[in-house]
């Protein structure tokens, strides 16, 4: 579930006092006391990240094994994905489909060797997920959750020389590529991915290591830490949604304009939780889609705001905004009719009583820069 | 210079009341990126939400400090608001407004005890 659970104590990261050393301003985040910034705050954290390389401990996410007989199989029943096809060495977006086929969470599932499957879900989302998991899955897989490895993601157009300095055997890994490797005399799983928009790497790395993982990529001077402030800016200009935000138990991926994940082998077999209805909106199309908006004028849309047509009338509401860094202006994804979704469309999003002037652009605000073949 | 709570600073010059937000509050909202200045002409009693200030992650209330009548809105914050950050108690001040009620502004902190509140946050 999407909500903190504010009665109960903050857990902390491997890299708590990391944080606090650097002069980290905590927040309560998923459950956890996490980074929100550090001391240049999120303006600077974020234009560094795009334009030199940023470390973000992302250890609040979910990491887990799925092993089975046939877990990729195994697997398909709850995500739309093809996973059957999945090589070695290669990982996935995809979501979790309740029997409704709303989005109990996104995650990246890969195959970084030939131990089944290695998944990270979300922070907010993780026991749920592995509830979900094991009762919809039972006898097939055995889930083994990493409770003992922090989650590290280095980030920008440096990040790749910065990471490759110590892990060579990295620099021939592409967009999407999951591996493990020996690196620092510990074993790492690493993907050459992250939700910045940027190339870089996610480090999955044993806690009791992860200090020192850290401290190394932090003395390289090209590398800022980077709080969860401007980890949200920047996935919101790369147009990635946020879960529980952007998408929810309600949302579809049709809906959450995700339908590159539901592969057109799977929209044949119709074999995935809500299949018939998300086939339908392929078809038909849903009653609303995410968009991506550019405020065009006043102040940052923020989540919650209305979103009109030129009449006044009310045919949406933004699900995640603020003010984009790097255009230096108000960018928000939301929720429309597909009528009004294409690219270019006028719209009005409502902030504080006032319309003001918004266009649905092509997602992304902030072109991605992922290394997708190597030179 | 008299200060409130809510970390809204004010200087009176006559019957005129320039209002802005604390050099502490500007710390704490981080780099600001948009000001909603009050409509000139607009009343406010103290204690209403009278201006809004925006970082890259939220959206913050800033609050009349004393009552009165808006006469002037700081139009520089619209291509400068980072002005809030470089000189929040001097050339990003907010508005002015006509003081109402004399009193409101002596029942106000000033800078000693405004100074002597933020060591106990």
């Amino acid at each position: 579930m999407a909500q903190d659970p504010k009665d109960q104590p903050l857990k902390v990261t491997p890299l708590h006092s990391a944080h606090l050393a650097l002069g980290a301003r905590m927040v309560p985040f998923a459950g956890y006391e996490m980074p929100v910034q550090y001391t240049e705050g999120v303006l600077k954290e974020h234009l560094w990240t795009r334009e030199h390389a940023g470390l973000f401990d992302v250890s609040h996410m979910g990491q887990a094994r799925l092993r089975g007989v046939a877990p990729l199989s195994a697997f398909e029943e709850i995500v739309p994905g093809d996973f059957i096809n999945l090589k070695p060495g290669k990982q996935k977006y995809s979501v979790l489909l309740n029997r409704q086929g709303g989005i109990i969470d996104d995650l990246m599932a890969g195959r970084p060797d030939n131990d089944g499957l290695f998944v990270v879900v979300n922070g907010a989302c993780k026991d749920n997920d592995f509830k979900v998991i094991e009762n919809e899955l039972a006898g097939q897989v055995v889930i083994e959750r990493l409770e003992h490895r922090a989650l590290l993601a280095l980030q920008g157009p440096e990040a790749a020389a910065v990471f490759q300095h110590y892990a060579p055997e990295a620099a021939s890994m592409v967009f999407m590529d999951v591996r493990v490797m020996t690196v620092f005399g510990v074993d790492l799983i690493v993907s050459r991915s992250g939700y910045t928009g940027e190339d870089g790497y996610e480090i999955s790395v044993p806690a009791a290591v992860a200090d020192d993982v850290w401290c190394v990529l932090l003395s390289d001077h090209r590398v800022k830490p980077i709080g969860l402030g401007a980890r949200d800016s920047l996935r919101l200009e790369a147009g990635l949604p946020l879960y529980g935000h952007d998408l929810d138990e309600t949302t579809s991926p049709i809906e959450g304009d995700l339908a590159f994940a539901v592969n057109k082998n799977r929209r044949e077999q119709r074999d995935f939780p809500g299949a018939a209805r998300i086939v339908a909106e392929l078809v038909d199309k849903p009653a609303r889609m995410r968009v991506a908006l550019k405020v065009l004028e006043g102040a940052p849309a923020r989540e919650g705001a209305e979103i009109a047509d030129f009449d006044g009338n009310v045919i949406g509401v933004v699900t995640s905004g603020g003010f984009s860094p790097t255009l230096k202006q108000g960018i928000a994804l939301g929720f429309v009719p597909p009528a009004d979704a294409a690219p270019g469309t006028q719209l009005k999003v409502i902030v504080r009583g006032k319309p003001q002037a918004c266009e649905v652009v092509k997602a992304p605000f902030v072109p991605h820069r992922y290394v997708r073949k190597l030179s | 210079m008299r200060f409130t709570k809510d970390h809204e600073w004010v200087e009176v010059d006559g019957d005129v009341a320039t209002v802005g937000i604390t050099a502490y509050a500007a710390e704490q909202l981080g780099d600001v990126v948009f000001v909603e200045t009050p409509d000139v002409g607009k009343t406010f009693k103290a204690g209403d939400g009278f201006a809004v200030v925006e970082s890259v992650k939220a959206a913050s209330d800033v609050y009349a400090p004393i009552s009165g009548e808006v006469i002037e809105a700081n139009g520089a914050l619209g291509d400068a608001p980072e002005t809030v950050n470089a000189a929040p108690e001097a050339a990003g001040w907010f508005a002015k407004l006509k003081v109402a009620n004399p009193a409101e502004v002596e029942a106000l902190m000033d800078r000693h005890a405004y100074e002597a509140y933020l060591a106990t946050l």
